[in-house]
């Protein structure tokens, strides 16, 4: 695919160059010729599609259009979409159209982006690979062979492949970064709260944030742009001025403090990743910037503190799937406690499963301080390091993951060996720091290396602006895959 | 600490999730695995630390005490399994 940066397609639909229809047509394309092979749509419905474009058409016709009207995006299936079936890559919604937008497909529409469909993701957004889904693996598209991770794994995926310009994730422990390290592409987690959760299925909600998924910073301010906002129906969306987050993207970085957590270049990390990452604090350091080591010395609790206040947060959201008011419902029961229980047996994969028998656990009589308020203790202890670490730093770096992708199925019969993966995002989760992974090079089998800034609450700008200044100098964000370029 | 078979199946069922023998079997090892990861976290003193329940200290907004939603409970219904007269229907649980 040629340039197919936001700012790029944005000036030829201003232009008229081409119309919304036509690119939308392009990707449809794309979408009909490579999904087959990489699953990274649940949904694809070419009519909406072209309908939605017919729209940005006329709003650019009459003048009417903002800066990305007529640029088509895919969603992650986790957002509610009004007309659109809304599967969450679970079984328990395999029939549920959407009666209503999700706060962040209203802002899309809003804007006149169209829909190029719904991507797939791990069931119920809990997993690293996206082999939990419903809807079978997503393969990445540098190599069929290996995860895109997840749970965005579509996203990432489709991203990747070109099958969209752009796309939305959701991030709960890493969701958003980790695919779009393994895939190669760049994704951003906001700082929780600016981005309305309304419409996006919970998994964790005092965890989950919603971000853009693209191939560079430059597009992923520009979606930003777009996305967040305060919205009175969530209840912890913040209420703060609104932001242009790109206008900071073309400052330099001389005088830039880079912390380099000793923590996240410790034991378990892959090699070539070290040296990828290292690699990339040089280029920065020419770029102007300074580096300062810092100690994150909580971060290796923040796995077992995630798997007690994600599964409990998340026992109590899916609780609402009881075949009463929506989705799938178990054929042949004997009482209403027994349709909840079968419901609920065969709608639920077995990792979802898992966490909510987790979750149901750790916050049972007797259990609670040990686990569910000693995790929120610790979760302080980790925030607490972060707060110390800025006085130090203006952006914190490291890897995103502690390898690149792993062969579909290595990882998939060990719970434990899979949530590792998230080992350097989790603790900016538990935080609600906003955290970023970029695309730093490539390992020896040709699989994508991501590179991840977490930045102090607020300041989405600097970060974007760091990796757009690194991505002038580097080209691994404009790679594409051989044989889908 | 290690779950038996029955805690799991206990648990299960505070979960409303039904299990065969064979499932809670399969099962026990792993969540044992994980709580196992999870105990990493007993040798913490916190004693001093007050639990962090949310990253951003907001407090709860209120609003004008007005209905703010159309009723749309026909478009809401319509997505779910068994609807008679705009009321969901379930088992019986009243004899």
């Amino acid at each position: 695919m040629p340039d197919t940066s936001l700012s790029a397609l944005a000036a030829q639909l201003a232009g008229k160059q081409i119309s919304s229809r036509e690119l939308a047509q392009t990707y449809l394309d794309r979408i009909a010729a490579l999904n087959p092979a990489i699953n990274a749509f649940i949904t694809v419905d070419a009519e909406k599609t072209l309908i939605e474009a017919a729209a940005a058409d006329a709003l650019i016709a009459a003048g009417q259009a903002g800066p990305l009207t007529g640029v088509p995006i895919a969603h992650k299936d986790i957002f509610c979409t009004e007309g659109w079936l809304t599967t969450c890559g679970s079984k328990m919604l395999h029939n549920f159209i959407a009666p209503y937008d999700a706060h962040v497909i209203q802002r899309f529409k809003a804007a006149g982006m169209p829909s190029l469909g719904k991507t797939n993701m791990d069931e119920f957004a809990m997993g690293s690979s996206n082999e939990t889904s419903y809807y079978g693996a997503v393969k990445n598209p540098w190599n069929p062979a290996y995860v895109p991770g997840g749970s965005s794994g579509g996203a990432a995926a489709c991203v990747a492949a070109r099958m969209a310009p752009a796309a939305t994730g959701t991030d709960t422990g890493g969701s958003i970064r980790q695919p779009a390290a393994l895939c190669g592409i760049t994704g951003l987690k906001p700082t929780y709260g600016l981005v309305s959760r309304y419409g996006m299925i919970a998994f964790a909600s005092s965890l989950d944030q919603a971000g853009p998924m693209a191939p560079s910073a430059d597009d992923c301010a520009l979606l930003l742009n777009v996305m967040t906002g305060f919205d009175p129906k969530d209840s912890t969306s913040l209420e703060r001025e609104k932001e242009d987050y790109t206008r900071d993207l073309d400052k330099p970085l001389t005088g830039l403090r880079v912390g380099l957590p000793r923590e996240f270049f410790a034991e378990g990390l892959n090699n070539e990743v070290a040296a990828a990452v290292e690699a990339a604090v040089a280029d920065l350091q020419k770029l102007g910037a300074t580096t300062v080591e810092i100690s994150l010395a909580n971060s290796k609790l923040a796995i077992p503190v995630y798997y007690v206040l994600a599964p409990a947060e998340a026992s109590s959201n899916l609780s609402r799937f009881d075949g009463v008011r929506y989705g799938y419902r178990a054929p042949e029961y004997t009482s209403l406690d027994d349709m909840y229980c079968k419901t609920r047996a065969q709608g639920f994969g077995a990792e979802v499963k898992r966490r909510i028998m987790i979750g149901a656990y750790v916050l049972s009589h007797g259990y609670y301080d040990a686990y569910y308020l000693q995790a929120q203790k610790i979760r302080r202890l980790i925030a607490d390091d972060f707060g110390e670490a800025f006085k130090a730093c203006d952006v914190i770096l490291g890897p995103t993951a502690p390898g690149t992708a792993f062969k579909l199925g290595e990882k998939s019969d060990d719970p434990v060996e899979m949530y590792l993966n998230d080992l350097y995002t989790i603790p900016a989760n538990l935080a609600g720091l906003p955290g970023m992974s970029l695309p730093c090079g490539f390992d020896s089998k040709g699989l994508p290396i991501g590179l991840q800034l977490v930045g102090n609450y607020f300041s989405e700008a600097k970060m974007l602006n760091v990796a757009h200044q690194y991505q002038r100098v580097t080209d691994w964000h404009s790679r594409q895959p051989e044989g889908l370029k | 600490m290690s779950l038996t078979p029955d805690d799991v199946k206990r648990i299960a069922r505070l979960a409303r999730i039904e299990i065969s023998d064979a499932e809670a079997q399969a099962t026990q090892a792993q969540l044992n695995s994980i709580f196992d990861l999870i105990a990493t976290m007993q040798a913490v003193d916190t004693r001093e630390v007050s639990p962090m329940a949310h990253a951003q200290e907001v407090y709860q907004r209120l609003r004008d005490d007005v209905a703010t939603e159309t009723d749309r409970h026909a478009d809401f219904q319509a997505v779910a399994p068994a609807v008679e007269n705009g009321l969901y229907l379930v088992p019986k649980v009243i004899e």
